[in-house]
């Protein structure tokens, strides 16, 4: 009863939290307090530990070290049941829905005892909606998952975690797949939610959004908490700063001399699959010389598109021109044949075989050729020779060439790919993603060759949902919306906002 | 509990945990053997006696051990493509049937018709192969299922031959084919042991794969197609058309065992040709982990099993079974700690 | 033509059909259980060898019926929970370990057999489940017959099936294990334990299976013999897919199928069955599975995350 008012206002304390993956210290001795009622701002590079904290204080990773107390209760480690009950909800970076089933049925998981005989449903959905109204979030209970689009899935996310009157809210990257708008309306359910005593804490490594939406930041480098400042008092330079440790410079492209087209479409569209959204009567002009940034919300025919030029997808209707020539046939042989270098979203699934040696994957796409195949027969001395180039020249670190890649990181991972690909040195390269989830050095580095490969006379398809990479290194940006694309944009003609307005699919009929 | 992996496992782990599989299958056996009422030691020894303790007893596990490195490597070529041929049974049948229909109906002289008749058990069991893989990459249907479904059909197909159009008239009514000429029959591979040239087929073709899987680009394929087939064909390898030529020569492979058999050993078709070789294949390959060459170590392991418990059970009293009780329990136990070389169990 | 008419307006017809679907309909729901969860479970051909053996096995030593009935359902259990631990902890290939599981159940089931019985030739029969007699209904004349002549059996595999679509979409359980099927993530991430369900819904679903088999031998026959269950384990594989993976179309499926397999039996009986040779009869049931795979290879909704392991905390 002899508690302070501060003690109360307490609602989250983390105590000394460390752990280590193998030689890897993900989080070093961590310690913070959150307040009832107040946004924090988690910030840092990928690879910083952010994800990996809140991982810990959800109970998806038990802490080698430390505690986690929640409204003055230690929180048992490991399960996620007891952070969910203590009251910690989280809306997870990759979002956790089941998409066979409706929204209501993903928020009813888990929320009664699985021996009770009902679901009560109509009440749920009462409540559901009751919610949806206070908060901002407008989602219909009954839609199927695989239905939504992606920021309505988030607010079932965020449906999730009220429903089960979460006072602690953690958000991980919630804005990495929004258009501006979007995020704006986030901003907005999260003042609602801080307006009712909810504390939020917001995962982010984007300096403007933290400045908007938080009022304390806690900045992590390599593990560590190295700064704890309060929002008014700070800036953005100094937040980078803290973030990297060295000011942050992003790489400036000098002007871009286009060339030759390399590669034209001309109304092409391609089959939706499954819930994969097709192109519609897409014309686009890759230039020798010049990136052009492929801007939107995932899940809006970005895929398709990387698909078409990977080889991966042909045309349903409208004509693909490759330096003039309509192509005849079309698979990721013949995209390789005709000198496009792919870059894919995945590295893990798509563009490396975990399982196999860095050698075997430096070859996976010139295994068939001389000097690494003859007539057949493979020559692996000459792919060693591949791999140890790319490992040379592009400071892949690694204990060998005859090491599973799968035991790289993910920087080193895209290192090989980026040899790979370059090394047979494109004219088109589709880069999609090519920096997602690299720490900021890797991601420097992967920009620099991109820049490189573009003033060498390649022409660059740059693929990113976040909009600050594609305003960085595009000299032309396009917007991609259900399929569409926006007309082309010279570099500093937009503003973040009016592109945010394509995003979300304005302007397109006009343009039409 | 959690599987946290290990970058370097120690040899003693490496080694360690898969004799310690074998070791719990011994076990398994000797209390098999006790709830039979038999001496368990007693029982093992038998075993042990029945699979190489004679010369006879070699050379039977030998001939057993034929057929078992033809489906284990069938089945080890599919498996590395990720492609679950489960149909090895049925292959072998379709190979054995060709073997017979043109070692007895053609009238070919011998040094004619044996290369002849292997090529046609080839095509035969490529063939039977073929439907699922095609159902597969064309469709999606899943090939374990169509697989396992075949070797029921062919099961009925041959015997419907048998007691039809292929029905030896001197057979004194039984289900059999007429037998193969004499001439038309694998010789023995040294003279005055009761051991065929099928053996050294064998030998050769798990040498073949071998090679295949490791120089060629057909092998990268198949191992890149069958460790991510996504990123195989993100990469330009046409992951269709090679499970097709793995299918070819899985279903080719397993027919084999089916000419061997027929033409080394029976040299004539029955329905009870194979007791389960194309199931037993895929506890041969998994025991090898699907390497060609482990693939004879397995199968000879494999072939001692059942010929020591079928010498231990006239001899002891125990069921035969206890034979395929074993061989499911290595099977399980092996693949558990080849799993915990690499993973380490974890608390939370 | 006529014969076929002959047999589809016969009343004994559609008790077989009945008869022929009961055990199909019991291991079909137990697959179906184990794949929403996001297991493929290729134990179940062993597993219900194992259940035809032990039940029928449990009654020839003195226990009744329904304790039969228990011990094969008990004996599915404990082979699935070997198969839910290699699978869904330990994360094993679902197809090397269901092969392997298969493998020993019915070597086990066959070396059991023939140790309790080292000497007979032809297997000791038992008094099985006998239909039961429905006042009123059983009376109709034709339909009576044709539908209310079953065996409690019958009657409960009817009930699973009902029961099973309740469960799954009715109850939190049933949501839990949907959603373990189809994105694991979401169920941890709502505080339930992915392995838990999944081992549960394994365990659950063999038993089903090990009930599906006894019913071979405890109300269709009344013997133990080997081979008996001949395929049908990976018939019913087929038919979860043929049901989309739910459980009121695999009802339908399993009563279709055995529809033509009833058929196919008295067709052999006809003069068709004089031209024919009866193994072209016997081939129907495997090559209609084939069928049903191939009809519904582009429209079935697999559970998303079928065969795929789930390992807490995977980076």
């Amino acid at each position: 009863m002899t508690e302070t008012k501060e003690a109360q206002d307490v609602v989250l304390r983390l105590s000394g939290i460390t752990k280590r993956f193998g030689a890897l210290t993900a989080n070093d001795a961590i310690s913070f307090e959150l307040a009832r009622g107040e946004v924090v701002a988690l910030l840092g590079e990928n690879g910083a530990g952010k994800t990996t904290l809140m991982n810990i204080l959800f109970g998806h990773y038990t802490a080698d070290e430390g505690t986690v107390d929640v409204f003055g209760q230690p929180l048992p480690p490991g399960l996620p049941g007891a952070a969910l009950a203590a009251g910690v909800g989280m809306v997870h970076q990759h979002f956790t829905l089941a998409g066979n089933m409706t929204v209501l049925e993903n928020i009813l998981l888990g929320t009664r005892s699985l021996w009770t005989p009902g679901l009560g449903r109509a009440a749920a959905r009462r409540r559901v909606q009751q919610l949806s109204h206070d908060f901002g979030l407008a989602v219909h209970p009954d839609a199927r998952v695989a239905t939504l689009s992606v920021g309505e899935r988030q607010r079932v996310e965020i449906l999730k975690a009220l429903y089960r009157e979460a006072r602690i809210l953690i958000l991980d990257e919630p804005t990495a797949v929004l258009t501006p708008q979007e995020s704006d309306a986030l901003f907005e359910t999260l003042r609602k939610a801080v307006a009712q005593g909810l504390s939020v804490i917001f995962i982010s490594h984007k300096l403007h959004e933290v400045m908007a939406v938080s009022s304390r930041v806690l900045v992590l480098r390599h593990g560590k908490l190295v700064g704890e400042v309060a929002t008014a008092e700070t800036d953005r330079h100094q937040l980078a700063e803290l973030m990297v440790g060295a000011e942050i410079t992003p790489p400036a492209p000098a002007e871009a001399r286009p060339g030759a087209t390399l590669l034209r479409l001309d109304k092409v569209s391609t089959p939706a699959r499954g819930n994969r959204t097709g192109l519609r009567s897409v014309d686009l002009e890759l230039k020798a010389g010049q990136i052009l940034g492929l801007a939107g919300v995932s899940g809006n025919g970005q895929g398709a598109l990387a698909d078409l030029l990977s080889g991966l997808e042909t045309p349903s209707a409208g004509t693909m021109e490759l330096a003039g020539a309509e192509i005849p046939r079309w698979s990721p042989r013949e995209a390789l044949a005709a000198r496009i270098g792919r870059i894919p979203e995945d590295r893990h699934r798509t563009g490396t075989i975990a399982d196999f040696t860095l050698t075997e994957n430096a070859v996976l796409e010139s295994y068939a050729e001389a000097p690494v195949a003859k007539a057949g027969w493979m020559d692996w001395s000459a792919a060693r020779r591949a791999a140890e180039e790319i490992i040379e020249t592009y400071d892949v670190r690694c204990p060998g060439p005859e090491t599973r890649i799968r035991l790289l990181s993910g920087g080193n991972m895209q290192k090989l790919i980026l040899g790979r690909v370059l090394g047979a040195q494109p004219r088109i390269i589709l880069a999609n993603q090519p920096v997602r989830g690299l720490d900021i050095g890797a991601v420097t580095y992967v920009q620099q060759r991109l820049i490189a490969a573009r003033d060498a006379g390649a022409a660059v398809l740059l693929i990113s949902e976040d909009l600050d990479e594609v305003l960085t290194l595009s000299d032309v940006v396009r917007v991609i919306c259900e399929g569409r694309l926006s007309p082309e944009f010279p570099r500093g003609s937009k503003t973040p906002a009016e592109l945010g307005q394509w995003m979300a699919g304005q302007g397109f009929d006009d343009a039409a | 509990m959690r599987l946290d992996p290990i970058t370097a496992p120690s040899p003693a782990r490496r080694l360690g945990l898969p004799a310690l599989a074998l070791g719990a299958t011994v076990l398994v056996a000797m209390g098999l053997a006790l709830i039979a009422g038999a001496d368990p030691l007693a029982t093992l020894g038998l075993i042990l006696k029945g699979a190489a303790g004679s010369k006879f007893a070699l050379l039977e596990t030998l001939n057993r051990a034929t057929p078992l490195i033809f489906t284990g490597l069938a089945v080890s070529v599919a498996f590395r493509a990720r492609l679950w041929n489960i149909g090895a049974e049925a292959q072998l049948y379709a190979g054995a049937l060709l073997t017979v229909v043109i070692g007895t109906q053609l009238g070919l002289p011998g040094p004619l018709a044996l290369p002849l008749m292997a090529f046609g058990a080839v095509f035969a069991g490529a063939l039977v192969l073929l439907g699922p893989v095609l159902l597969k990459t064309r469709l999606g249907v899943d090939e374990v299922v169509t697989t396992l479904l075949l070797n029921f059909i062919m099961a009925l197909f041959i015997s419907y031959l048998l007691e039809g159009p292929l029905k030896d008239p001197m057979g004194m009514g039984w289900p059999k084919s007429p037998a193969l000429p004499r001439d038309a029959r694998l010789p023995r591979l040294i003279e005055g042991l009761r051991l065929h040239w099928g053996f050294g087929l064998a030998l050769i073709s798990a040498l073949t794969v071998w090679v295949m899987q490791t120089r060629t680009t057909l092998g990268y394929e198949i191992r890149a197609t069958g460790l991510n087939p996504e990123a195989a064909r993100f990469a330009g390898i046409p992951v269709g058309r090679v499970l097709v030529k793995t299918a070819l020569i899985s279903g080719g492979l397993a027919a084999l065992a089916g000419f061997s058999e027929v033409a080394g050993l029976k040299g004539n078709l029955t329905a009870d040709l194979s007791p389960g070789f194309g199931y037993t294949g895929i506890v041969v390959a998994m025991l090898a982990l699907l390497h060609p060459l482990g693939v004879v170590v397995s199968a000879l392991f494999v072939a001692g099993v059942f010929v020591g418990a079928d010498s231990m059970s006239r001899a002891a009293g125990v069921p035969t079974y206890i034979a395929d009780i074993l061989l499911a329990t290595a099977l399980l136990f092996m693949v558990l700690a080849i799993l915990l070389t690499k993973v380490r169990v974890v608390r939370g | 033509m006529t014969e076929i008419v002959d047999i589809l307006i016969s009343a004994s017809f559609w008790a077989a059909v009945l008869r022929i679907a009961s055990p199909l309909i019991f291991a079909t729901l137990g697959e179906l259980i184990c794949e929403r969860a996001g297991v493929l479970n290729l134990g179940i051909e062993g597993i219900m060898v194992f259940g035809a053996f032990a039940g029928w096995m449990a009654v020839y030593a003195g226990l009744g019926l329904w304790p039969g009935v228990l011990v094969a359902l008990l004996a599915g259990m404990a082979f699935g929970a070997l198969h839910a631990l290699l699978t869904v902890p330990f994360g094993l290939s679902q197809h090397v370990v269901g092969l392997g599981i298969t493998m020993l159940a019915t070597s086990s089931a066959y070396y059991a057999y023939r140790l309790a019985l080292p000497e007979v030739t032809s297997p000791p029969r038992i008094a099985p489940f006998q239909p039961l007699h429905i006042p009123v209904l059983s009376d109709i004349p034709w339909l009576g017959q044709a539908l209310f002549s079953q065996t409690a059996l019958t009657w409960a595999a009817f009930g699973c099936a009902a029961l099973v679509a309740l469960v799954l979409y009715r109850t939190p359980l049933g949501l839990a294990v949907r959603a373990a099927g189809e994105n694991p993530q979401a169920v941890e991430a709502q505080g339930l334990s992915v392995a838990a369900i999944r081992m549960g819904a394994v365990i659950v679903g063999s038993g089903l299976m090990a009930v599906g088999g006894a019913f071979l031998t405890m109300s269709a026959f009344s013997s133990f013999f080997f081979e008996m269950v001949n395929g049908r384990g990976w018939i019913c594989i087929a038919l979860v897919v043929f049901g989309a993976w739910k459980p009121g179309k695999a009802l339908l499926g399993a009563l279709l199928f055995a529809g033509f397999d009833a058929l196919q039996i008295r067709l052999q009986q006809t003069p068709m069955g004089q031209v024919v040779p009866y193994q072209v009869f016997l081939m129907i049931p495997y090559v209609l599975s084939i069928l049903a795979l191939i009809l519904m290879s582009r429209r079935a909704e697999v559970p998303a995350a079928l065969m795929t392991p789930f390992n807490r905390g995977e980076r």
